[in-house]
């Protein structure tokens, strides 16, 4: 009797579960305008776990390069070598910091050039879900970062900010499934909208059949979606089918790399489309072989 | 102590899911949050399966992009429904668990992409890639934590008392 009881009370407790589930579903297909609360509430909290985790992580790192890895060579060679390997490392740590400040450099240089008001940060965490191209950054609210703000980096766009929290923001990479920009063909000024497809590569939708475009050409942000500003590098074409419809089949590789992002630049100018002309042909330069 | 060990536990394949995500990608598929529900439901039962589906899909959801209570919906649906399934089947040997993992997987998938096609919120593409591959590798890094948890000092006492809570 007793365990019925227990089958029965842990089979209500399932029903109750789904049921909120469902609710909380509902709720938010229904409403799609703005972040919902709980959203944003818990993610500005686990942000924050996000944030001591990769501190956490920097610092193991720094553990081990620093003295777990050099005591244990220590251990093994003699003084000689001990020397060799201490400046080995302190080269290697040289050329990390100057990486590093090739990396600022270029951001700067792109800050100057874009004529943009942009806030630098760096990326903390990526995506909790697999399903989700996302990665979350240590700038918020409070460094004047909002929902729907372009995220740029160097080597061109990264996304846009969707969950803005005091400290950090979750932002959605332009390869999400569901994210877009407005496109154009930099050689032809065919235009587009590039979309996302959930892996490596984007889409390059509605380019008429008739518009000029080739293996090679570099696709920049056109600015009419009014979120990413005119003329920043998404990609790169690579391959062009006829679909047989009116329009084109196109895929472009995005300029930026994923997967070793670490610094971007969220754009914090209301108007985007202010962003200079011409910008778009001196980083295209900058990016052909 | 269970509650606060299998809310470290989510905490940390949280976090260690969102920190190994930018260097793996996410292309693998592999849902640790998953992973943690799922053992727990075998190890604990149906009722602790379906609250540490719950909150974990929700945090999980709350930490995405997408709609909050589709993952925890498809959580609780798989922790509970696991958690059944260790309560009538012997589930301690290697194959019968990689069986388990892998369809909680197949499962989950089913469900989270199914809410979302039957919403019409988002385009999964071509499914059964995304469900097939992600299913045998959270079913093999599934396989490992158990192994690893009962490698662990103690592990006898916890399979008894385990074993006790389920029924």
């Amino acid at each position: 009797m007793a365990l019925v009881n227990l089958r029965l009370r842990s089979g209500y407790l399932f029903l109750a579960l789904m049921f909120g589930h469902i609710i909380l579903i509902s709720a938010q297909v229904n409403s799609q305008q703005g972040v919902p609360v709980l959203e944003s509430v818990i993610f500005g909290l686990f942000s924050e776990v996000q944030r001591g985790t990769a501190s956490g992580i920097t610092g193991v790192q720094r553990l081990w390069n620093g003295y777990v890895w050099l005591r244990g060579v220590r251990a093994e060679n003699e003084q000689l070598k001990q020397q060799l390997e201490a400046t080995m490392v302190e080269l290697q740590q040289q050329r990390t910091l100057a990486e590093r400040s090739h990396r600022l450099e270029r951001l700067l240089d792109l800050r100057e050039r874009a004529s943009l008001t942009t806030a630098a940060a760096e990326v903390i965490a990526s995506a909790a879900t697999p399903e989700f191209q996302s990665v979350s950054i240590d700038k918020g609210e409070d460094d004047g970062v909002g929902r729907d703000m372009a995220v740029i980096a160097a080597d061109g766009v990264v996304g846009r900010v969707v969950i803005p929290s005091a400290r950090n923001a979750k932002v959605q990479l332009i390869i999400d499934r569901n994210a877009a920009a407005g496109a154009i063909i930099e050689r032809s000024r065919a235009q587009g909208v590039a979309v996302g497809t959930g892996e490596r590569l984007l889409r390059l939708e509605y380019v008429s059949e008739v518009a000029d475009v080739a293996e090679g050409d570099v696709v920049v942000s056109s600015g009419l979606d009014r979120i990413y500003p005119k003329g920043f590098v998404i990609g790169r074409v690579t391959k062009v089918d006829p679909s047989g419809t009116a329009y084109r089949s196109i895929l472009v590789e995005p300029a930026v790399d994923f997967t070793s992002l670490e610094d971007v630049l969220v754009v914090l100018t209301p108007n985007p489309q202010r962003a200079a002309e011409g910008f778009s042909s001196a980083v295209s330069k900058e990016k052909r072989p | 102590m269970k509650v606060a060990g299998l809310v470290l536990a989510t905490a940390l394949a949280l976090a260690v899911q969102s920190s190994i995500g930018r260097y793996v990608g996410s292309a693998a598929g592999l849902d640790l949050v998953l992973i943690v529900v799922v053992y727990s439901a075998l190890t604990f039962g149906p009722v602790s399966g379906l609250l540490s589906g719950t909150i974990a899909g929700l945090v999980q959801d709350a930490m995405s992009t997408g709609i909050i209570g589709v993952g925890g919906l498809a959580k609780t649906v798989v922790g509970f429904a696991i958690g059944i399934v260790g309560t009538q089947f012997i589930v301690e040997h290697p194959l019968p668990r990689f069986v388990v993992f892998f369809g909680a997987s197949l499962l989950h998938a089913v469900l989270f992409i199914g809410v979302y096609a039957v919403l019409g919120a988002r385009d999964f593409g071509d499914p059964y890639r995304r469900i097939a591959l992600p299913a045998a590798i959270n079913a093999m890094v599934g396989l490992l934590v158990f192994k690893v948890v009962d490698s662990l000092p103690g592990a006898e006492e916890r399979r008894h008392a385990s074993t006790r809570m389920r029924r």
